[in-house]
């Protein structure tokens, strides 16, 4: 029994020490994943990609800049309504325009909004973004002309790339969940080379300490704007693509429910890093879908879910992975050779 | 100049229902720096309790007591057990998506309970009927619902600004780890005023389910409105509550009769306004 346990509370640490040939099968996996399992789980698999992406975009601001937004579903419903208007409506479903336009757009409105809300911090700036993107939900419910009023938009087309004879639509099942694996390694990767740029550590060095940011030159104003119209930008691409899979753009996207899901997923899977995140919506998404299909009143358990959550594991999973790791490393003294990146772990993901 | 009046006293029947919530959720933040996500939540809560409690009884004036006490119940169990273990600093985070979770909960109760389909409340038979002033008719209901909104103000001032509890309150707001030194038990203030603070929530959802009716979603709209009049006032004051109320009452009922699609768009132009000019609000000291 003892060894069991030793085996199992180990087990996350042999991941972490061999997290290059985890993350190559994984990837593998992902690759002919919807040939091996049933249509079900690829649907469910883009779900919870298209909302790794979403997850990701809040952790450049909850967790690198420091930027407690409760209103990042903005974003992501507007990224849905932009591609969803000019689906249904201008009939372009090419993904060299979409794509473009909607980070555009979104990252428009979330410099307008931030220019307004950063002037806010700490709790301020977490009621104005959440009564900012409520705004939009309820623009998005009044104005029917435009945007179908609580209906939405529906009848979303599949997305198509290239053109001419050259021209391709993700019709089939399995070139739309490679589409959103694409869409969602990019994302990682971008953000990743972001978090670790200058840029990414201007942002840390403002979550840290504003203060000394603007002593030592920097304009912090501009580096949170940039922050923010960063992840808002990815916010929308994660609705562009929750728009082609839902096949509707809907107000429910815009909702402040959808952002405090979204918080949830960061804080469940550890902020401050870009793999917490992704399990973090793995989690939810996936605990959403089994316990709504168990009880109609999955409301209530994911609401006691989040709150043992905060009250039990403020660090989230990867918070506790790392843990394991410090566990193991301090009983064997031998290979605790890296003092450094022990203290610092919330960059355990930096293999 | 009818059309005038009677929006002018819509709009005050809006910004003194908004005051109630308002008041409650700015004291909670005042004294414990919780942003009560939950506090839209309890008002509808109320209201609910409230239509089953004159099913039952028949009687207003029992739903207007006994729904507050209801959920003020509810608020103190959950201030007792949960909220409590996660105050300090830097945890702000964690307050508000643990009342995020409590949000969550209480509405799909409401939605288990009572459904999802607009229920309207009738009003209290002593003051149904219309008045007529200024040569308008209007409803009893609504005409003394700003006389009690307004006595309600007058009597928080009173609460806050002159009794030995009320300087307590002031006290924690400024320096609750002081007022503890003092050998007040903080504990005990902070649990009273969360349950006082839901109260004035459900209050105002009994006074309010006559006029706006109960569905679930009405929740989110609350707290959001409220959200706004304390951005606007200033966190933690009741003065900035009451004007704030004022100011957003009114957007919102010129808005809706002016420009029925972008009402809302007016009230956040006006908060985003304040917030160039002033980030804390027009009353606000903390924070900012």
């Amino acid at each position: 029994m003892a060894t069991l346990k030793a085996r199992l509370s180990t087990a996350p640490v042999w991941l972490i020490r061999h997290q290059r040939w985890a993350l190559i099968a994984a990837l593998a996996f992902a690759c002919i994943y919807p040939y091996v399992v049933r249509l079900y789980f690829v649907t469910l698999a883009e779900d919870v990609l298209i909302f790794a992406i979403f997850a990701m975009s809040l952790d450049l601001l909850l967790g690198y800049t420091g930027l407690t937004s409760f209103g990042h579903a903005a974003f992501f419903g507007a990224g849905a309504y932009l591609l969803a208007y000019l689906t249904t409506r201008f009939g372009v479903t090419n993904l060299v325009i979409t794509v473009p336009l909607v980070l555009l757009g979104t990252a428009m409105l979330a410099m307008l909004i931030g220019f307004f809300t950063l002037r806010t911090r700490g709790i301020y700036f977490l009621m104005v973004t959440l009564a900012f993107a409520q705004m939009l939900f309820s623009i998005a419910i009044n104005w029917s002309a435009v945007t179908g009023g609580s209906d939405g938009l529906p009848g979303v087309p599949r997305p198509s790339i290239g053109i001419g004879p050259l021209s391709f639509t993700f019709d089939s099942r399995e070139s739309f969940y490679y589409l959103i694996l694409v869409c969602f390694l990019l994302t990682y990767w971008l953000l990743r080379r972001i978090v670790n740029s200058p840029l990414g550590w201007a942002f840390r060095g403002i979550r840290e300490n504003e203060a000394r940011m603007r002593a030592l030159g920097y304009n912090t104003f501009r580096f949170k704007l940039a922050s923010f119209a960063i992840g808002g930008a990815f916010a929308g691409l994660a609705g562009l693509l929750q728009a082609h899979s839902a096949r509707i753009a809907s107000p429910e996207n815009l909702y402040w429910t959808m952002s405090g899901q979204v918080m949830i997923m960061v804080i469940v899977g550890g902020a401050s890093t870009l793999s917490g995140p992704v399990l973090g919506a793995a989690t939810v998404r996936l605990l959403r879908n089994f316990i709504s299909s168990a009880t109609p009143r999955w409301e209530t358990l994911m609401g006691a879910i989040f709150i043992l959550f905060v009250l039990f594991a403020r660090r989230g999973i990867v918070g506790v992975l790392s843990d394991a790791r410090k566990r193991f490393e301090a009983e064997r003294p031998a290979t605790a050779a890296r003092p450094a990146e022990i203290s610092e772990s919330p960059q355990a993901e930096a293999e | 100049m009818e059309a005038f009046i009677t929006q002018l006293l819509n709009g005050l029947v809006t910004s003194m229902l908004l005051f109630i919530v308002a008041a409650g959720l700015s004291l909670i933040f005042g004294l414990m720096d919780v942003i009560n996500l939950a506090h839209g939540a309890f008002y509808l809560l109320g209201g609910y309790v409230a239509l089953t409690v004159m099913e039952q009884s028949g009687e207003f004036w029992r739903a207007l007591i006994y729904a507050p006490l209801i959920v003020a119940l509810l608020g103190l169990i959950i201030e007792v057990v949960f909220l409590r273990r996660l105050y300090g600093r830097h945890r702000h985070l964690e307050q508000v998506l643990l009342m995020f979770g409590v949000a969550l909960i209480v509405t799909d109760f409401i939605r288990a309970t009572w459904g999802a389909f607009v229920e309207s409340v009738p009003n209290p038979e002593l003051l149904s009927g219309h008045v007529t002033i200024f040569n308008v008719q209007y409803p009893v209901y609504r005409l003394s619902l700003i006389g009690f909104g307004l006595m309600l103000a007058f009597l928080l001032w009173l609460f806050i600004e002159r009794t030995r509890l009320g300087a307590i309150v002031r006290a924690g707001v400024s320096d609750a780890q002081m007022v503890g030194g003092l050998g007040i038990d903080v504990q005990r203030v902070f649990a009273a005023m969360f349950a006082f603070g839901t109260a004035l929530a459900a209050l105002a959802g009994v006074v309010g389910a006559p006029i706006f009716s109960l569905y679930p979603g009405l929740d989110s709209e609350v707290l959001i409105l409220a959200l706004v009049v304390v951005v606007i006032g200033g966190l933690g004051t009741l003065k900035g509550a009451f004007y704030g109320s004022l100011v957003i009452g009114l957007a919102d009922t010129f808005g809706k009769a002016a420009l029925p699609e972008f009402s809302r768009f007016l009230l956040f132009a006006v908060m985003a306004a304040v917030l160039l000019i002033r980030p804390t609000g027009l009353f606000g000291q903390k924070g900012g």
